[in-house]
């Protein structure tokens, strides 16, 4: 079930007429039905790996909290004497090795599943290259949205082991966690402590709230398919040929893919936010204006804000502290140097998280190349910032001017829709290729010849540029102001006139129906 | 909030959803196609409807029943009232629904099918089946066509909401989609698309070879819900393969339709082997090489098919019924019209401009 399909249309009006009809403290069972429902559509096989995961998820996590609960009860009265130091030291390291087991065995299980679903065409293809062997590829289903709810549910059990977070000893709660469905298209990748607290509860009809989450739905429908799904005919030509279309038009294709991208991923988000919003779960924003970036760093802070803070959180931080890397970068210190022996525990916990990151995107190395890119941009930022600091302290003024925040946000957005010609081409070498022919191939005169041959006309160009346009209106007035919705709730029947506008402009500009091949998501299939 | 801010909240809510309703209306009628010039054949299935008179005869079929035969000639000479319920690529499903729809209006005598159709078993394109049905009201055979025609790309919702479905035609807008927003001129004459341009048939080419020729489960299926339809309704079915040369007709579908005739005791027509004895010239009668009779095929075909109609089949000659008469009179006169109209445009561009995408090269 599509977000763009009617059938979806229809069983949001169905839930949400339902959510507020029954019993609240119904409520988080109905979404729970809805989840298994709106999973089932995409094939009942998917619902068996999401059980596995949410089952392993549950028993760890009870597990591991009986544990812990059982070990402090017995550390704060034991049976019999009063337990010296080293008996208590014991007793906890016990516990400790014994909740170890568990949580390595629930990780290894949930993403043993990912690995093994997601990833084994990828090492088979990789090890018949490699090896010259021929082994034939699997055709193993991959379950809808199996890398967004994995990560949801490891950022759980790592949670519960580091005691960040309470075990929930209802399965169906776990299950409605995991399974929550405008998450599973594309995020965020929410964190139980966050997601519980409204997710769980019991819910009365809040005007205002439902309001505005219609309002972020329709916004997002207007990016996705006015804007997203109208600029995929122009990407697909441009990216489809890469021995025909090189020079300005890799550049064009980059443009133009920078913006489906962005409406088509932001859009998603939107739909999700504004679902959960009418239902009154909140859930945490995934972009905070990207574009806006004036370096790559930064760009990463506002961008798919949930899966950068969970690498963040879950295997940069971890890794940086892990004892063997510590070790290494102490004998770096006293081998090589000691900056370098500093730094290093940094680099090479930048490089695996980005590397994993590129993995995580897509089983190919187009994405892991892609991973390790941004890897490479930002060390060599942290690099520079001395030199910049220098530079930013000498032209005080100069920096601080409107021209050069422009220079810094158009450099940002070029760099990293320079990246993502490997997610337009999928093809390391291709997409170097083209990328490189940007500088080599002057055919810029006869590219702006053919902007209206590569599957949009000019019809198409007004009402997307006028999409991006609004996109960026938008995008300026929450960077000055902060929530245009708050803004337009203000004045009494704007908010109703706009809705109604974008509602028409959907239905009527839309890319959608027979003659457009509706496109998924970008990030669904990831 | 305060309970006026609540009231003034729920009245634009409600302004709302009464206007976007309004103008999803609005924008659906203005986007849906018209089809008043050019392509006609979307405009044919809602004209039935505009009838007041009830028809003796009534054709179900494709475009070889609306471009081959001429009800008015009919009427002028045997007094015979019929209708075409026709459309382009009408599926035998189709026909089915249209017809049951037409019995809860008529009571014709004779239903006459032509077994073209008979060949596609599968739903075939989006384009057609939207000619055949978008005109179709509201009702519980609309909903069971849809169903039967829809191919994997349709929603069904988008033939109750047509915005859904027209949308992406605000880049193509024109005066035409204003002007007939509301209403819609005939295109047809009692279901009968008249052409009176001349293209002679030529060499025609060798039929190609198919795989497998047997008519599909689906066709019969349809075919004996067609004739039960006809029996609960009491009238007589009659199955015809009208004399256009193209598509091919092969043997193997024709002798399994003789052999259904056969087996229900129904009659079945061939006319192709007939074309001599209709009188067709098809250095004249045809507009387009043999494909499809133009109007002077089409009333010579309609001359041959009212004696048979009202000697065989005993359809009654109804040109003394003064109310029959007056509403035939006025479909007459639209039809000579149409005819003068068409010579006009042939004399002035030596093409049908109006009635065509184009000249033909």
């Amino acid at each position: 079930m599509l977000f763009t399909s009617y059938g979806f249309i229809a069983f949001l009006i169905v839930l949400f007429a339902l959510y507020y009809l029954i019993p609240r403290r119904f409520q988080w069972l109905l979404l729970l039905i809805a989840d298994a429902l709106f999973y089932y559509c995409a094939g009942w096989q998917g619902l068996v790996f999401m059980a596995a995961t949410v089952t392993v998820a549950w028993a760890s996590t009870n597990l591991m909290s009986s544990s812990l609960a059982k070990q402090k009860s017995f550390l704060s009265s034991p049976p019999g004497k009063e337990l010296s130091r080293e008996e208590r030291k014991a007793v906890k390291k016990q516990g400790e090795k014994y909740r170890k087991r568990i949580f390595i065995l629930a990780l290894v299980l949930d993403l043993g599943i990912l690995a093994a679903l997601k990833y084994t065409n990828f090492v088979i293809h990789n090890v018949n290259s490699l090896f010259g062997a021929n082994i034939a590829g699997v055709d193993w289903l991959l379950p809808l949205g199996i890398s967004f709810y994995t990560f949801q549910t490891v950022s759980y059990i790592i949670d519960v082991y580091w005691e960040k977070t309470e075990a929930e000893k209802n399965i169906l709660r776990v299950a409605l966690f995991t399974s929550f469905f405008p998450l599973l298209i594309q995020g965020p990748i929410s964190r139980f402590g966050d997601l519980s607290r409204t997710l769980f509860a019991e819910h009365e009809p809040d005007f205002k709230q439902i309001s505005f989450g219609l309002q972020r739905i329709i916004w997002g429908y207007f990016k996705k398919l006015v804007i997203a799904d109208r600029l995929l005919a122009a990407v697909t030509t441009l990216c489809g040929d890469p021995t025909l279309y090189t020079g300005a038009y890799v550049f064009f294709g980059a443009m133009f893919y920078a913006a489906e991208l962005y409406a088509d991923f932001t859009g998603g988000i939107d739909i999700t936010i504004g679902i959960a919003q009418v239902l009154g779960i909140r859930v945490q924003e995934n972009f905070i204006r990207p574009f806006f970036s004036r370096n790559i760093a930064e760009y990463w802070r506002r961008w798919h804000i949930s899966m950068g803070t969970w690498f963040k959180d879950y295997i940069f931080y971890p890794l940086s502290v892990a004892p063997w890397l510590l070790k290494l970068s102490k004998a770096a210190r006293k081998k090589i140097s000691d900056s370098f022996g500093r730094k290093l525990s940094v680099y090479v916990s930048t490089i695996i998280t980005w590397f994993l990151t590129g993995l995580w995107h897509g089983a190919a190395w187009n994405f892991v190349v892609w991973g390790l890119l941004n890897a490479v941009f930002i060390l060599a930022a942290e690099e520079f910032k001395p030199l910049s600091h220098r530079f930013r302290t000498k032209h005080e003024r100069l920096v601080s001017s409107f021209g050069y925040r422009v220079f810094e946000t158009l450099r940002t957005f070029l760099l990293v829709s320079s990246f993502r010609i490997l997610d337009c081409y999928r093809d390391v070498a291709v997409s170097f290729k083209a990328f490189f022919s940007v500088f080599t191939d002057f055919n810029w005169g006869s590219a702006f010849g053919d902007l209206l041959n590569i599957g949009l006309s000019a019809g198409d160009y007004i009402i997307a540029g006028i999409g991006v346009v609004m996109m960026f209106t938008v995008s300026c007035i929450q960077e000055k102001h902060g929530e245009v919705r708050e803004l337009i709730w203000q004045k009494k029947l704007l908010p109703y006139v706009l809705f109604t506008l974008l509602v028409l402009a959907v239905l009527v500009f839309g890319a959608y129906g027979v003659g457009y091949d509706s496109a998924q998501f970008i990030y669904n299939q990831f | 909030m305060t309970k006026t801010k609540t009231k003034v909240h729920i009245i634009a809510l409600l302004c709302t959803v009464i206007f976007t309703v309004l103008a999803v209306w609005l924008l659906g009628k203005l986007l849906q196609p018209k089809y008043m010039s050019g392509v006609l054949e979307g405009a044919m299935t809602a004209e039935y409807y505009n009838e007041t008179s009830p028809h003796d005869v009534i054709f179900i079929g494709d475009c070889e029943v609306y471009e081959n035969f001429s009800p008015v000639t009919m009427w002028e000479e045997y007094g015979v009232t019929s209708y075409i319920r026709g459309s382009a690529q009408q599926l035998i499903w189709q026909s089915y629904y249209l017809l049951e729809e037409a019995f809860d209006r008529d009571s014709p005598k004779v239903v006459v099918y032509n077994v073209q159709a008979m060949k596609y078993s599968e739903p075939q394109s989006e384009a057609y089946n939207r000619m055949s049905l978008d005109g179709m009201p509201l009702s519980a055979h609309k909903l069971a066509a849809i169903r039967a025609s829809a191919t994997e790309e349709e929603a069904l919702i988008s033939y109750f909401i047509p915005l859904l479905r027209y949308h992406d035609r605000w880049s193509e807008l024109s005066s035409e989609d204003l002007r007939y927003m509301f209403r819609r001129d005939p295109v047809t004459v009692s279901g009968y698309l008249m052409r009176s341009d001349i293209k002679p048939m030529s060499k025609l080419p060798s039929p190609p070879v198919l795989d497998d020729y047997a008519i599909g489960d689906t066709c019969w299926e349809y075919l004996d819900r067609l004739r039960l339809l006809c029996e609960e309704n009491g009238a007589r079915l009659l199955l015809i393969k009208s004399p256009s040369q193209w598509p091919y007709w092969y043997e193997e579908w024709d002798r399994q339709i003789s052999g259904y005739a056969e087996k229900y005791g129904l009659d079945y027509i061939n006319m192709l082997p007939l074309t001599e004895e209709i009188g067709i010239d098809w250095s004249r009668d045809t507009y387009d090489a043999g494909l499809h009779l133009n109007v002077y095929g089409a009333e010579k075909l309609g001359l041959w098919f009212g004696e048979l109609l009202t000697e065989e089949y005993g359809v009654p000659d109804r040109r003394n019924d003064t109310e029959i008469a007056a509403v035939w009179a006025e479909k007459s006169e639209a039809y000579h019209a149409l005819y003068d109209a068409q010579q006009a445009e042939l004399k002035e561009y030596g093409y049908l401009k109006s009635w065509t995408l184009g000249e033909e090269k």
